[in-house]
Parts: C-alpha cells; structure tokens; sequence
C-alpha cells in the first residue's frame, strides 16, 4: 500500500466504494433510488477503467472508459427510468424480507470471493489484481439481488449489477478484453435491456403486477390451470397495493 | 472460406428481411429457404473442410467437431422450417398470436439461427460467449409469444437463470483470458481457442481450474445440467412448437459443444497437476446427477411437452457424462448420440405438436387415441419415442451401446447407475405414452393437416443410422474424436 | 521528564474538560446561524452549567444512593475515556497505558450507570430512556469495535497513539478501509452522543427523547455533571475522528511552538466538524426509532465492509 503511487491508491479507492453500492443495491427498497445507486456504480466502473488507462498508460482502455460510462451510467439508468415512470412504479418500495441475514450473506459472499481469488491472485500481475476478489463480490451479489428481490425491476438491477462486476474483472484481471468481444458483451447488454423493458410490460399484463414471486404457475406439480389468476390477485389485497 | 460467409450472413440478412417482411403466407416460404440456403453452405462447408482438415482465419475455425455440428445444425434447421410454416400459419389462424408476433417469430428463428452457426464457427471464446448469449436474446421473446402468464413466467424464468449463468460463463472465461495473458504476448489472440490450445500446457492451472468451474455452471445452465435445469422443462414447455424443436435440438448442443471445447483446454492446462482429470469428473458428476434426477422427474409430467423437455435433460446428462468419461470410445459414442438426440428429439417435438392440435391441449391425461384418430401422427409419436428410449433398430441404441460398452471399460460401477438410469427412463416415458397412443379417442376429435415430411426424414435418419453408420460419417466423426479425445476410435 | 509528561497529561485532561462546552456551544451557534436565528452566545454552555452548579439539589424521596452517585461516576468515567484521546501530543504516559479498548470499556461504564440511574427512580420516562439508550448501545457498540479494530489492524496495534504515529508515518494515503471506517465511526458518534437523526438533544418531547429521558429527574449539580458529561463525550468522539483520520499537527515532540501548533490544529479541525454535525442536523430529520437499528446496522456493515477492504484491497497491495 505504502509504494503505491496516488493514482492507483485511487482505483482501489473506487472499486471498495463499487462494492459498497453493491451493498446499497441490495438493501435499497425504494426502487428510484436503487437505479441512482445502479448509475453511480457503472460510473465508478468506469472511472476504474479510466484511472487503470491513465495509470497504466494503456489506450484501449480509455474507450472501454466511455464505453461503460454511456452504457451503464447513463443509457441504461435512464431507460430504467423511463421504464419504472411508464409502469408508474416510482414511488415504489420494497422491504427484503430478511434484510439482516441478507446483508449478513453477502459479507460472506465478499469473504468468499477473497477465499477464492487469493491463490489465483497470489501469482501476481498488475496492481489492480486485489480488485478481482472485489469485482467477484459484485457479481456474487447481483446474483444474491438476484435471488431474494421479488420486484422484477430490481431484479434487472441485480443482473445489471453482475454485469458491472463482470467489467470491473475484465479491466481489473485483464486490462480489458479484446474490443470485439467488449463491444459484443455491450450490444448483449443493450438488447437484453431492451428485452426486459418489453417484459416488464407482459408480466403487468399478465399478472398485473411487477412482483415475480407471483409467478409460480408453473412449478413441478402440475395444477390444471382452473383457478384464473386475477383471484389470486385478489384474494390478497395487500400483495396487489405493492402494484400500485 | 466463402462458404463460411455464405452460410454466418444469409440468416443474417434473411432475419431482418423477414422483419419487415408483411405477408404471412410469404414469410414462412421465405424462411424454408433461407434455411435451405444456410443448409447448402454448410454442406459445402463441410465438403471444404473434408478437403481441407481445418479452415482458419481470424475469428472463425472450422475442423471436423463442430463442422458436424454446424451441419446438423442447418439440417434441423431446414426441417423444423419445413414443419412451422403451416403449424405457425395453423397458430395465427386461431387468433393465439397477431401478425406482428408472427414476424417477430420468424425474424427471431433466422436471429437463433445466426448465433447458433456463430457459436460453432467462432475460434474466438469471447465471441463464443456473445453469441450463446445472442442465442438467450433471440428465444426469450418467443418463448413468451403467446403472452399467457404462464408463457410469460416461463421467458422470465429462462430469461434471468440463462442470464445469470451465461454471467457466471463470462467471469469463467475472463480468467481463462487472465491466464492466457502470462503466456500469450499477442493480447488480441488471448482468447483465440486454438491458439490457446497450442499452449494449454503453459496456462496456469490454479486459474484454470477456478475459471473451468465459472463456465461450466455458465455454460452448463444453457445445457440443462441439474440444478441449473429449472428454466428448461418451463421455456421448452409454453414456448410455440418448433421453438421447442430447435431449443431441445441445437441449443442445448451448442452449449455442450462450449463446455467440450473448454474442458480441453483445461485438460491441457491441469495435465502435469494432481489434478488432471478435475475438469472429466465434474462433467461426470453434472451429467450422471442430471441423468438419474431427469429419469425420475419423467414420471410425475404431466404436460406432453414438458415430459420431452425432461427427456432432453436426461440425454444432455448422459452426453455430459460421456465427454466427462474421456477416451475415445466414449467420445465418439457421444458425438453420434448428440447427432441421433437432435434428429429424434425434433421428430418428436414436431409430432408432439401436432398431437396437441389434435387434442387442444397439453396436458397427457387428455391426449387419447392419438392412432385412432389420426394413425401418422400416433405412429410417428410411437415411434419416436421407441427411438429416443434406446430400442435396438434404432441409432440411439448405438450410441448409448457404444456409451455403456466404453463406461464399463473405464469405470465399471458406473455402468449399473446408467443402465438403472436409462430403464427409469424408459419406464416414465412408457407409462405415459401407451394411453395416448392406444387409448380411446375422445368424442369428435380430429384429424390435422399435418406435414409428416420432417419426421418421417429424422426417423428415417435415426433407423439408418442403427442399421449401418455411413462410412463417410464414421470417418467424419473419427475425426472429431481425434480432436478432442487425442486419438482416433478406430 | 516523565514528571513533565504527568504534567502535560494533567493539562490535556483539564482542558478537555474546560474545551467541552465551548464545542457545544460553538454547534448550537452554528445551527442557530444556519436556521436565521441569532442564537445563545457561544459561551452559553459555561453560563448554564455555572448557574446549575449553584443551584440546590432537588432528590426524588423514592432515589437510591445510586442516584446520588451516578453522576459523579458518569463524569469521571468519560472524562478518563476522554483522556486516554491523544488531543495535543502523541507521547503522554496515559495514552501509553490505554488503548482503544479500555476507552470503549469506560464509555460503557459510563453508560451502564447512566442507564441505572434513569431507571433508579421509578418514573416512566427514565426507564424507556434507559431501554433506548441500550438499544442504541448494544448496535453502535460492535460497529465502533469493528471501526476500530479497521485501524488497529493497519497499524498492528490497539493503542490510538500508535495508530496515529503509523499514520502519520505513512503519509497522505487514500486507504478504503479508513474511509469505510470514518464513515462507521460518523454514524457511530451521532448516535452514542445523541444528535439528529438519532436523538434529538434540544428538545423534551417525550415520545422521541432518549438521554434526555434519563435525565428528568436531576437537578443542581448532578444535572450540571450529567449535561457536562455528555459535552465532554461529544468532544472525545470529535478528538477521536478528526485526530486519528486527520492527525497533521499532533505535536510528537514536547515543545512549546509544537504544542501550540498541535492546539491550533486540534481547534481548526473541531471547528470543522461542528459546523458539519450543526449543518447535517439542520438538513437531517429525526428518524422513527425503529429505524435506528437499520441506522446502526449500516454502520456495521461500514465497518465490516473497511475490515474487508484492508484484508482484500491493502494487504499485498
């Protein structure tokens, strides 16, 4: 730590606080503020990538730089924007269910990470090795968002989320990957953006509603498809005020 | 080297013909015969790579494994367009689905077809990536084109499981890049597969090991490996027809063609460790928990479609294992069972969808009398599934044959768990089966057009390939055991 | 020499004691200033805790000596906490024999007899301060240990001294451990020394009030040693934050002009930080107490998250 020069002090700097917005995605129940959380993690993914560019003097990377900032910081934030305006799901929360054992879970998640990248890491590479273990957790818990947010929208951010963990790796263990493959990870990005947004909309038409832990029509056991769905909707009312 | 451009660009552009392109009638003849001409650059692809051994240039590599693939591919390909043209114009008819889904289906097959060939072709792990990736962006929407919720949850499920899993697949492969980068000066052919091969021996194994997990449970979820397998019964399940046709056909191999691919990277990689043989056990491990878990779930089904989809777990598992197993043998044994999988796994899901026109209905206990009411459809349901459960005339007793003959010269314990694996199977699918073949058929039900042409060309392949495997395509598929097992079968 | 060290920590622990009311006051000024209020004169604190020193003691006829002792050992015990603080110098034999736990033990010692004597009396009030204080006390207390052990483990030492000197030999580095831990620490400070938006300290609204709550029932002096206590503990969270993050202009030698220098600094930077907590209380509403353990909860995973950090980001790096 001590020899470091500043600027790489500053990259480790911004992947903790990278994590730390993992973290706040995670607890963050209302949904406005958790795509403002989602925003200024893409933008400190992006300034990761810029600072190891300026760092390392390595050129591609500037591009990849802006490549995530436009994407993640701004073009998709702003769509999930729109999106959660159109849905009028603006105003909307949602608690975990178990915010302790949660956030308890993805600290483990962290220290697991670390448990798993260390022997790998332990060969030794640049000075941003010690954010792979870091950039680990982040997918790790876009995956842990993933699992115990029941909003679909929330459950993009988790998967966004991972996506931004996956960039920081790339830049972090790799000095960036080759750009066609990081402009074709992109463009899959941007579809799949696109893609949630138009089921967002089937699953309210569907369910009327955004919550996914009501779609459980289909599990092992088969129920012949006799109860229609908008009972169950109504059968309780506190479940369908989260819609609104 | 044309043909390859031929057969990655023409369902590129026919996709987004097809997108704009407005009448119905046309756009399902329009899609047969961009599939036909996908199908003739692949023959002559194939026919180059004959000639040839391997064609190479900077992103793509063609050799003798996935050659077949790519053929087999296009192949299904062409016949499952052949049967959806009507069976899709039979849907829009009824008012399940509008015009415009109807576009969005048809655009959205050339889109599957596309990434499918470019995940065969690319040399490229990146762009492997990219395209499986593709492959989950262009089936999502049609997997929910009836918009029923249960269609819905089924795109939704398959739509976040495939997405997380092809995350945890790029985590995997950007450590296999990390590695490459101690070894490799050239950064841009870090991930270039077979420049990575060549010096498998040099990568590091610690990293490889822990990237190998990353992409198989990445990849592995596309597979279908249990318990990654939840989005596939629901997505093959509410999905049209010949969707489910191409997911159970192609699909799930071209994810395993990844899985294969990279687990010979890590065999060269882990060669000189304790370890060697890390990366064949945990296919064995996935593939045999998928074949035994798969098997029993066939008996509680009670959606047609979702039996089939369970069925296709059950072989994904069994080629899985069989590429874990290693060896020539069982290599070859697996390259021929994913080749008779895909044509009999088609057939049937082609025939299934005519018996749910027949009937209305998906659900197993009211499909009756399927050979009273209309004998092509109940015979080729019949037969298919005689087929796909191993029955002798028939290719897939060959190649499980040649699976169970190379499993008991290895590892011989493991042949009892595959023979109790595969008579489970074989019971659950039989249970349900009988009924709907003999049964009485309900009153007023009636015959479909129905176009048997695909089935009656898949069955007809899977028979002849029981009774006699063509000497080019044993040459063929030697070839491709060479590749990945090290030394030819033969 | 060492008689002069004695001395110099003498003087450091008087005029901890003498400086913790003009910080107070200096905060309530700010605020006043940035609501358009002119406020109380900055030296109000002294003016009230004089005028209570002087006034005659009132004791409630159901109180134990408990009630009557309290006090006394609630002041002595923050004001010992409060000098273990390095505040103008590194050296000072007191700081050599207490580390950072020995603080956080008489903090909690302090606490417990404050929390008793609220409840000493009997009345309603003083028993639910005392279950809030608790509450508040049983979270903030493990994400302050977390904070700190954060910086123990940076410097391989549990003593604040050694910390700040290791800091200080280091030089201005970006580190995300301490950053998480200041940020624990922040939160851990409003909420032990009862500031918005875990208690609000100006008000005697009795369904929100907690230290408050346990102080009803005190009159004369105790009230004063009470109240000045509690200065006394605002102005050891403040020394703690600014001189262990911060710690440019500790004098590390005993000289006049360092000392003074080392005065100055100390000054300078509380004056900072109270115009920040007059500026964050104005901004910040109360919050319900329910949501205090979520409040108290971030704190901890701030500081586990620094812990984290310094292992995965800084060791090897």
């Amino acid at each position: 730590m001590t020899q470091l020069p500043l600027l790489q002090q500053f990259v480790l700097l911004l992947a903790a606080l990278a994590l730390f917005l993992s973290f706040v995605l995670l607890a963050q129940a209302r949904l406005v503020a958790a795509i403002h959380a989602f925003a200024w993690q893409g933008v400190l993914v992006a300034a990761v990538t810029g600072v190891v560019a300026l760092a390392g003097n390595a050129h591609h990377l500037y591009f990849s730089a802006g490549l995530t900032l436009v994407l993640k910081g701004l073009l998709i934030p702003w769509m999930l924007h729109r999106l959660v305006r159109r849905l009028e799901l603006s105003r909307h929360t949602e608690l975990l269910r178990h915010p302790a054992l949660v956030i308890m879970a993805a600290v483990l998640l962290v220290i697991f990470s670390y448990w798993l990248v260390e022997p790998m890491v332990a060969q030794g590479l640049a000075f941003t090795r010690n954010i792979v273990a870091v950039s680990l957790a982040v997918v790790l818990i876009g995956l842990l968002m993933m699992v115990f947010r029941q909003q679909a929208v929330a459950q993009v951010l988790g998967f966004m989320s991972m996506e931004n963990g996956l960039f920081l790796a790339a830049v972090s263990a790799t000095a960036g990957m080759p750009l066609v493959v990081e402009l074709g990870v992109a463009f899959d990005v941007l579809v799949a953006m696109v893609l949630f947004g138009v089921f967002f909309f089937q699953i309210r038409a569907s369910i009327d509603s955004l919550n996914v832990d009501r779609l459980n029509r289909l599990t092992e056991v088969e129920i012949p498809p006799s109860p229609p769905f908008s009972r169950r909707g109504a059968d309780t009312p506190t479940a369908t005020g989260a819609s609104k | 080297m044309t043909a390859l451009l031929v057969m990655v660009l023409t369902p590129l552009l026919g996709g987004l013909v097809l997108a704009l392109l407005r009448p119905l009638a046309l756009a399902g003849w329009f899609n047969l015969a961009v599939s036909l001409i996908t199908l003739g650059s692949a023959a002559w692809l194939a026919w180059e790579v004959a000639a040839a051994g391997v064609i190479a240039s900077t992103y793509f590599r063609v050799d003798a494994f996935n050659v077949y693939l790519v053929v087999l591919t296009a192949f299904v390909g062409v016949t499952t367009s052949i049967f959806s043209r009507p069976y899709m114009r039979h849907v829009c008819a009824s008012g399940k689905i509008s015009a415009m889904s109807m576009r969005i289906y048809h655009s959205m097959y050339q889109a599957f077809m596309l990434t499918m060939l470019v995940a065969l072709t690319t040399d490229n792990l990146g762009v492997l990536w990219v395209a499986i990736e593709g492959a989950t962006l262009a089936t999502v929407l049609l997997v929910s084109l009836y918009r029923t919720p249960e269609a819905v949850e089924a795109a939704w499920k398959y739509f976040i499981l495939c997405g997380v899993g092809i995350a945890l697949a790029l985590f995997g492969t950007v450590l296999t890049y990390f590695a490459a980068q101690h070894v490799i000066a050239d950064p841009s052919a870090g991930l270039t597969w077979s420049v990575l091969y060549e010096r498998a021996y040099e990568l590091n194994p610690t990293v490889m090991r822990i990237a190998f997990v990353f992409l198989l449970v990445g990849y592995g979820t596309k597979v279908g490996l249990v318990p990654m397998h939840q989005w596939l019964p629901d997505a093959h399940s509410e999905g049209p027809t010949p969707m489910s046709a191409v997911l159970s056909g192609l699909l799930l191999n071209v994810a395993l063609y990844a899985v294969v691919r990279l687990k010979m990277l890590v065999d060269g990689s882990l060669a000189g460790t304790t370890t060697p043989h890390l990366a064949g056990a945990l296919l064995m491990g996935f593939g045999l928990v998928s074949f035994m878990v798969a098997g029993l779930f066939l008996h509680r089904q009670r959606d047609i479609k979702r039996m089939f989809s369970y069925s296709s777990i059950e072989h994904m598992g069994l080629m899985t294992f069989a590429f874990g197993l290693g060896g020539p043998l069982a290599t070859f044994g697996a390259l021929l069972h994913m080749l008779v999988h895909s044509l009999t796994k088609s057939a049937i899901f082609v025939t299934v969808g005519h018996a749910t026109h027949i009937a209305g209905t998906q659900a197993i206990e009211r499909i009756r009398g399927l050979i009273r009411t209309q004998p092509a459809v109940g015979w080729a349901l019949l037969f298919g599934v005689v087929a796909i459960a191993g029955f002798p005339p028939f290719g897939v007793f060959t190649s499980e044959f040649l699976l169970l003959t190379a499993t008991m010269q290895t590892q011989p314990w493991f042949t009892l768990a595959l023979v109790s694996g595969l008579a489970i199977a074989f019971a659950g699918l039989f249970r349900h089966l009988h009924p709907m073949v003999y049964g009485a058929a309900p009153e007023g039900q009636q015959p479909v057009s129905a176009n048997m042409l695909p089935v009656v060309i898949h069955l007809g392949l899977v028979l002849w390939l029981g009774l006699s495997i063509p000497d080019f395509l044993v040459i063929w598929l030697n070839r491709a055991t060479e590749l990945i097992a090290g030394a030819p079968v033969l | 020499m060492t008689v002069i060290t004695w001395l110099l920590a003498l003087l450091q622990a008087l005029l901890i004691v003498a400086l913790a009311p003009l910080l107070m006051g200096w905060v309530r000024k700010v605020k006043a200033r940035l609501q358009n209020r002119r406020g109380a004169p900055l030296l109000q604190p002294y003016f009230d805790l004089h005028k209570l020193l002087m006034k005659e003691i009132r004791v409630p006829h159901t109180a134990s000596l408990l009630f009557r002792a309290a006090p006394y050992i609630v002041f002595v015990a923050t004001w010992l906490a409060a000098a273990t603080v390095p505040l103008l110098a590194l050296d000072l034999p007191i700081a050599q024999i207490a580390d950072i736990i020995v603080l956080v033990g008489l903090l909690a010692l302090a606490r417990f007899f404050l929390a008793l004597a609220g409840m000493d009396v009997g009345t309603a009030f003083g028993g639910m301060g005392a279950s809030r204080e608790m509450l508040i006390s049983a979270l903030a207390e493990p994400a302050m240990l977390m904070a700190v052990f954060t910086l123990a483990m940076t410097a391989h030492s549990t003593s604040l001294v050694s910390v700040m000197a290791h800091h200080l030999a280091d030089g201005f580095l970006l580190r995300p451990s301490y950053l998480f831990a200041l940020g624990a620490l922040l939160l851990v400070a409003l909420a032990e020394c009862g500031r918005i938006p875990v208690d609000n300290p100006a008000t005697h609204l009795e369904l929100t009030m907690v230290h408050e709550a346990m102080l009803l029932e005190y009159s004369g002096r105790h009230l004063a040693l009470m109240e000045w206590a509690a200065q006394v503990k605002l102005l050891l969270y403040g020394v703690l934050i600014t001189n262990v993050f911060f710690p440019w202009g500790v004098a590390q030698e005993f000289s006049v002009t360092a000392l003074g220098v080392g005065f100055m600094a100390v000054l300078g930077k509380l004056m900072i930080l109270g115009a920040a907590l007059a500026l964050a209380e104005t901004t910040l509403a109360k919050m319900r107490l329910f949501r205090v353990p979520a409040f108290l909860n971030l704190a901890l995973l701030l500081a586990l998250l620094g812990l984290l950090s310094h292992v995965i980001l800084e060791i090897g790096a």
